[in-house]
């Protein structure tokens, strides 16, 4: 089922990473867990995956482009703390601790 | 060739037009775990749910636009993800999101939205034109429906916003712009509340805006009438007479009939044992001598609960010089509800629905503007806002 999802992601030729997708974020992407994304840095990957998810970005980014507070975002593993970290390969996002 | 028959002018109708029935009321329930609609039955005696709708997301407020095309909106965000605003204009039947949400201007250092707090309608000579008060204080527009919103300069930018609406300064849940009044016989002409710096009025359809807090307290400031730095928990202009605005403050229950410029605080005729401390002040539909207010505890660290345990409403039928309380129906004792500011609302049908929903989950409504109370709902999340509309 994911592969299948993910393969109907693979149209953008120039995909070169992948972005894991939280449970909070998985009505954008129709319920992929990941789908692939271009570029080299966080930012440029989140707003790939944004012209295909329109909002996706908004939620977990915020206007002044800052990390919004109880999401937590891995660059290859690396936490990221701002939006421009480096990117090879795999994006991770998470939804952080917050109260009941 | 046949001639054709002339036709029969149809014969004119002389029956009166049938009266519409009546219906009921919805109320949109917005919580801290979901949104929830309450639909009534035309005696407003029966209730029927729907929801929940967006489980788990924080509703801050739904409000429909009362301007006839119906559009909903919601103020939504969740504990991980921003704020946005979903829209409804198949009466809640399905809802997208936003395109562009109310977000303030790219600047170093600049200001994020934490969540839209009030939604309304804009004027109605302006009908897909909406305003959104977010927290921290921010003021936004939309001119097609809600699909997209724009920040508005006159106050987000405005040289003295710094002082108006400070960081270290708000609410538990954020220092808000909580309220956007606007003048229903002028769309240039609009008032605002805050929780950092009271109220403000604009006559340039908010290019620019001036506190306007004569003699409205701020027991919490060195200067305790200051010229701005109040508290506005809530303001309502009376429907029939936009001249008045009631307004309950963090500081007692006011109320100001321009051009006036000098508020009267009328909560000083209320119970000193109940005091003048409240979230929200609603003025009758038809009479612009009538207003209810829900107060709460203000006394020492502030519980926020009905004072004594004794739950009511207080009426006023002539302009705030006296109260009358209302609580039959409420517990008699051990009653500790708290009523946030937009969980207290009212119809428009004869006579006037109040209703009400409280931190604990619980929905009250007397069809019989506050003679009697009935619980009508138990165990929802955290109600933070209660909009009643026509049946939808």
């Amino acid at each position: 089922m994911e592969g299948a999802k993910l393969g109907t992601r693979m149209k953008n030729e120039h995909a070169n990473i992948t972005v894991f997708i939280p449970t909070q974020l998985r009505n954008y992407t129709n319920g992929a867990t990941s789908v692939r994304a271009a570029g080299v840095t966080v930012d440029e990957a989140l707003r790939d995956i944004d012209a295909r998810y329109p909002g996706i970005r908004f939620r977990v980014i915020d206007e002044q482009n800052r990390i919004r507070e109880h999401v937590r975002i891995f660059a290859d593993g690396e936490r990221a703390l701002t939006t421009a970290a480096s990117v090879k390969g795999e994006v991770h996002v998470f939804g952080a601790l917050t109260g009941g | 060739m046949a001639k054709a028959k002339p036709r029969k002018k149809p014969a004119k109708r002389t029956a009166r037009p049938k009266a519409k029935p009546p219906r009921g009321v919805t109320l949109l329930i917005g919580t801290r775990k979901g949104a929830w609609f309450f639909s009534s039955d035309a005696n407003r005696k029966s209730w029927r749910v729907d929801g929940p709708h967006f489980l788990g997301n924080i509703i801050n407020h739904i409000v429909q636009d009362n301007r006839g095309t119906g559009t909903l909106l919601m103020a939504a965000k969740t504990g991980h993800l921003g704020p946005t605003i979903f829209r409804s204009t198949d009466k809640g039947k399905t809802w997208k999101e936003a395109a562009r949400p109310p977000a303030f201007p790219q600047k170093e250092n600049g200001r994020a939205v934490s969540h839209s707090f009030w939604l309304s309608p804009g004027h109605a000579s302006e009908p897909r034109v909406w305003w959104a008060g977010t927290s921290p204080p921010g003021l936004f527009v939309s001119t097609d429906d809600g699909v997209s919103w724009e920040s508005v300069s006159g106050f987000n930018d405005n040289e003295m916003y710094a002082k108006w609406c400070p960081p270290d300064s708000g609410t538990p849940d954020g220092a808000l712009l909580n309220q956007i009044v606007i003048d229903p016989r002028d769309a240039s002409h609009m008032y605002i509340a805050t929780s950092t710096a009271g109220v403000f009025e604009s006559i340039d359809r908010a290019r620019s805006w001036r506190p306007l807090n004569k003699n409205v307290e701020a027991s919490f400031m060195p200067d305790p009438y200051p010229e701005y730095g109040q508290d506005a928990h809530y303001i309502a202009l009376a429907p029939t007479m936009p001249d008045r605005i009631w307004q309950q403050n963090h500081c007692g229950i006011y109320r100001l009939d321009r051009p006036g410029e000098k508020w009267d605080r009328i909560g000083n005729a209320m119970p000193k044992d109940v005091g003048d401390i409240g979230f929200t002040i609603l003025p009758h539909p038809r009479d612009e001598n009538t207003a209810w207010v829900w107060p709460m505890d203000g006394t020492t660290v502030w519980p926020r609960t009905s004072p004594g345990g004794k739950p009511a409403a207080y009426r006023t039928r002539n302009a705030g010089k006296s109260w009358e309380r209302q609580d039959r129906g409420f517990p008699k004792k051990q009653g500790w509800l708290t009523v946030k500011r937009q969980a207290f609302c009212r119809d428009d049908k004869k006579p006037v629905g109040l209703y009400l929903g409280t931190t604990g989950g619980e929905v009250w409504a007397s069809i019989n503007e506050g003679g009697r109370f009935a619980q009508i709902a138990t165990h929802l999340p955290e109600i933070y806002s209660v909009e009643a509309v026509e049946r939808i």
